[in-house]
Parts: structure tokens; C-alpha cells; sequence
């Protein structure tokens, strides 16, 4: 029998106990074990930012971290940004925009944008570029994604 | 697989731990090299080392003009740090390249040296920097020039017991400037064909005075290479000093073909990135 580590995480301000083994990342966790399947898993190596979340804060790719590294944690995911039945801006536009096409990449592309409109409330396009360079879509070329997140920006800001 | 995990409060406990490891055990830093290695079987480590919890592994302090970084300091950390920016803009020219904003939450200069990749963006800006690595082991603690680390691919000089605490960056002279910068077919997110790292400074009269100069991915190691230096040494950093500097540049590359570049485009490449990146920390110096 694997060692199994008894781990206490915050995940959207709810409080977790759970069983982990060593090598499970947090999106295993995540998707497996807390069936908070919202985060998505594009490439588990770092490349694509389906699976982008908020530790303590900080900006990761759930693929990169040990969920044995977050007992005692604060883990922000897709599922907290709605605010009960009420949803985020960002998520707003990016279904009014069709900044979302087969969904894969938005989980992750709307925590990004979130992040970024914390920090920079109003960014230019290339701004918004480089920013989501770690979110990789295939479907929307990207157009849209920029066109949602300025819009929801926008609205934000109450312009 | 059965792996161990331990996340030690202190170097001594750390160094005990790996010293008394009995299987292949890993340091864990930001894991965006441990991480991705352990997903794709490369490796199969019995115990990990988290050493984030460690203190001396995550501060940036002032120390003797200069600044002691912990090795274990994410990226971002580093890139939000105004007066280390400022001192260095070369060293966080090569941090900012590491990957994704999601990357640099986690990587670490410590785990981008150690990991041994001859491409490793923030290593040739460290070296033209003259940054001095802190190792910490059973028998102590020791000071090694950051070019003494890597020996080959994935190889370094460090014994199974040995931590990188934190790399000190000296003082800087009036009229000093680094900078780095990287050849990829993309602007982001992608692995070095080739880096130049320069590190200069000037007298009042603009000639300069001391020169270090660094090239990755043009060998199994990223190299310090004295010829470059000597080219710029005792010039204004002219047409005449910049030619020299790009034909000891490209003589001074080894390097493999691959499905970023052929040998014969690295070494051209190299020339030629070494020019534009010493014309940039010589804009550095001027203003300093
Ligand atoms: C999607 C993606 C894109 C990337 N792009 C780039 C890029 O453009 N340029 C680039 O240079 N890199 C790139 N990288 C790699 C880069 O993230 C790593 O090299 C990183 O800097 C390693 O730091 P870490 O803290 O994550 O180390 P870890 O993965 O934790 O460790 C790396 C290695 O160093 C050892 N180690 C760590 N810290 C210490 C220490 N203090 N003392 C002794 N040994 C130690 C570990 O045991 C391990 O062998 C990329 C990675 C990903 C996933
Ligand atoms: S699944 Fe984590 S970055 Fe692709
Ligand atoms: S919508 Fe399909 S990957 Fe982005």
C-alpha cells in the first residue's frame, strides 16, 4: 500500500479533508477525488493552462503542483468565480462573445483573465496577450477570447 | 510507485534527509521541471524534498550593496521586486522568459540552474553576472561561482546532500549594465536555439572596464566564454569591439543540430545575438 498523506485544503472557501498519495497533482485531486471537474486537463505538463487555477493567490497550472503542496491552502477554481446562480462577467461575455467554443480551455482562460483584470483593470490587447500566453485554444483563435475580455473589462470598470 | 513526501522547516533537516536517503530522492523547488519529469516517467523519485519551507530558500535580502536571492524564490516574486530590477534588469530579462505567468508562479532560478538544461533562460544572465551559488551539506556550507554548477545535460557539480540556499549578486559599480536575450522561431513560450548573457561597465570616459559574457544552448553547458569579454575590455563597444565580440562568440559554440536549428545556423545566430545583447546592456550602462 502507498503512503497516503491526510491533506486540508480551502478549495473556493469550503474546507476539504482528503487522503493523497504523493505523486497526485492538485488536478487529479481536483477532477478525482473532490469531483470539481471544471478544471480541465490539456496536457498535464505545463503547456496548455486548461487546468490554471489559484493557489494562495498565486497563478498555477494544477498539473504543476502536488496536492500534498497545498494542505493548508487556499484553492481558488472555475467553480467559485459564479457568484451563486449569478454569473461573472467574464463568464458573461465570453457567451455573449463566443470567446468559448468546445470549452476545454475556458476554465482556465477565464481564471487567467480574472487575475489579470485584478491586477490591470483596464489592459490593452497585447496586454491581454501576453497575459493568456499560457492559455492555449485550438477552436477560437484567439479573437474572441481578447474581444470577451474586453468587453467583460469594460463592463467592470462601468464604463 | 510509492514516493515520499517530506516539506522540512529547515536546511539542516533537508540536508539530513537527502543524506540519509537510501532511494533515489529529489529536491522539490516549484516542480515545473520535477513535476513534468515524474508525469512523463523520466524519473521515479522515492522521496521529495519540498524545501519551500524553508526561510533562506524564499527571501531576497540586501546584502553588502548587493542582494542574496533564495533559490527557491518563484519567478514572479522575483519580477515584482523593484530594486532587484533595477540592479539586474539582464538576470530578470532571463526570468521573465521562463514560461507561462502559471510557469513563473512556481519556477525558481535554483530549479532552472539545477535541472542542467544547457537552454535554462535565467542561467547565462546569472553567470555574466558573476552570481555566487550558496551550498549548503553535510560537511557544510560552501561559495561556487554559478558556471561551476552544471556539468553536462541534467548534470551538475552538486553532491546527493547538497542544496543551493540562495545566489548572491554583487554590488554594482557606477556605469554597469546586464542584459540577456534569447533566439526563438516564437516570442513566448518556447526553448532557446540560442541566449546571450552581457555584463558590462564602463568608465566615465565610456570605455569599459570589466565584461563578462555568457552563451546558452551552443553547448552541453551554458558557457562563460573570456574571449567575448576580452573583445569588449579596453574598447567604447564600437563596430570594431562588436565584430570581434560575434566571431569569438560563434567560435566559441559547440552545438548539436536539432529541430530548432542546425549547427551551422546556432553558431550564426549566436554571433549575431551577442552584438544586439551587449549594444543592450551597454544602453543599460550609459544611463547608470
Ligand atoms: C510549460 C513550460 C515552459 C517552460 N519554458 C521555459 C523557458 O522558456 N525557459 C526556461 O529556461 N525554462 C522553461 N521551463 C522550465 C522551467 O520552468 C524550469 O527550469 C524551472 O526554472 C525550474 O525551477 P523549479 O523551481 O520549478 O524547479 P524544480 O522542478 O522543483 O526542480 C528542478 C531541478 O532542480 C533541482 N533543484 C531545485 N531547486 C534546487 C536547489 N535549491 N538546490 C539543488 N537542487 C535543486 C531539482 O531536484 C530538480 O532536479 C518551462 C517549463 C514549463 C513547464
Ligand atoms: S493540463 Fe496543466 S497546463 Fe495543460
Ligand atoms: S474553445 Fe476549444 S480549446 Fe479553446
Amino acid at each position: 500500500m502507498a503512503k497516503k498523506y491526510h491533506i486540508t485544503t480551502t478549495v473556493n472557501g469550503d474546507e476539504y479533508e482528503y487522503l493523497c498519495e504523493a505523486q497526485q497533482t492538485l488536478l487529479d485531486v481536483l477532477r478525482d477525488e473532490l469531483q470539481l471537474a471544471g478544471t480541465k486537463e490539456g496536457c498535464a505538463t505545463g503547456d496548455c493552462g486548461a487546468c490554471t487555477v489559484t493557489v494562495d493567490g498565486t497563478m498555477v497550472c494544477a498539473c504543476l503542483v502536488l496536492a500534498v503542496e497545498t494542505d493548508g491552502a487556499k484553492v481558488d477554481t472555475i467553480e467559485g468565480m459564479a457568484n451563486g446562480n449569478e454569473l461573472h462577467p467574464l463568464q458573461r461575455s465570453f457567451l455573449e462573445l463566443n470567446g468559448s467554443q468546445c470549452g476545454i480551455c475556458t476554465p482556465g482562460i477565464l481564471i487567467a483573465a480574472r487575475e489579470l483584470l485584478k491586477r490591470n483593470p483596464d489592459p490593452t490587447e497585447t496586454e491581454i496577450r501576453y497575459w493568456l500566453a499560457g492559455n492555449l485554444c485550438r477552436c477560437t483563435g484567439y479573437d474572441k477570447i481578447i474581444r470577451s475580455v474586453q468587453a467583460a473589462a469594460k463592463e467592470m470598470r462601468g464604463a | 510507485m510509492d514516493v515520499r513526501y517530506e516539506a522540512p522547516q529547515t536546511l539542516e533537516a533537508a540536508v539530513a534527509l537527502l543524506a540519509g536517503a537510501t532511494a533515489p530522492a529529489k529536491i522539490l523547488a516549484g516542480g515545473t521541471d520535477v513535476i513534468v519529469q515524474m508525469e512523463t516517467d523520466l524519473i521515479e523519485p522515492s522521496l521529495l524534498v519540498d524545501i519551500k519551507k524553508i526561510p533562506e530558500l524564499r527571501q531576497i535580502t540586501a546584502e553588502n550593496g548587493g542582494f542574496r536571492i533564495g533559490a527557491a524564490v518563484p519567478g514572479m516574486e522575483l519580477m515584482a521586486h523593484k530594486a532587484l530590477n533595477k540592479a539586474w534588469p539582464g538576470v530578470l530579462d532571463g526570468v521573465k522568459l521562463i514560461g507561462s505567468i502559471q510557469v513563473r508562479g512556481r519556477a525558481s532560478i535554483g530549479g532552472n540552474l539545477c535541472n542542467g538544461s544547457p537552454a535554462a533562460d535565467s542561467v547565462p544572465p546569472l553567470i555574466a553576472a558573476g552570481a555566487i551559488a550558496r551550498i549548503i551539506g553535510l560537511k557544510g556550507t560552501r561559495e561556487v561561482p554559478v558556471e561551476q554548477i552544471p556539468t553536462g545535460p541534467g548534470k551538475t557539480s552538486l553532491a546527493k546532500d547538497e542544496i543551493i540556499v540562495s545566489f548572491f549578486l554583487p554590488a554594482r559599480p557606477p556605469h554597469s549594465g546586464d542584459a540577456y536575450q534569447r533566439f526563438t522561431p516564437r516570442t513566448e513560450m518556447d526553448i532557446a536555439v540560442v541566449g546571450v548573457g552581457v555584463n558590462l561597465t564602463l568608465d566615465n570616459g565610456g570605455t569599459c572596464t570589466a565584461a563578462r559574457v555568457a552563451l546558452g544552448a551552443v553547448a552541453p553547458t551554458v558557457l562563460l566564454v573570456k574571449e567575448c569579454a576580452d573583445a569588449l575590455i579596453g574598447t567604447k563597444v564600437d563596430n570594431a569591439a562588436l565584430e570581434k565580440l560575434a566571431a569569438a562568440a560563434s567560435a566559441a559554440c559547440r552545438p548539436i543540430d536539432d529541430k530548432r536549428g542546425t549547427k551551422e545556423y546556432r553558431i550564426k545566430i549566436a554571433g549575431v545575438l551577442a552584438k544586439r545583447t551587449a549594444l543592450a546592456a551597454l544602453e543599460v550602462a550609459r544611463k547608470n
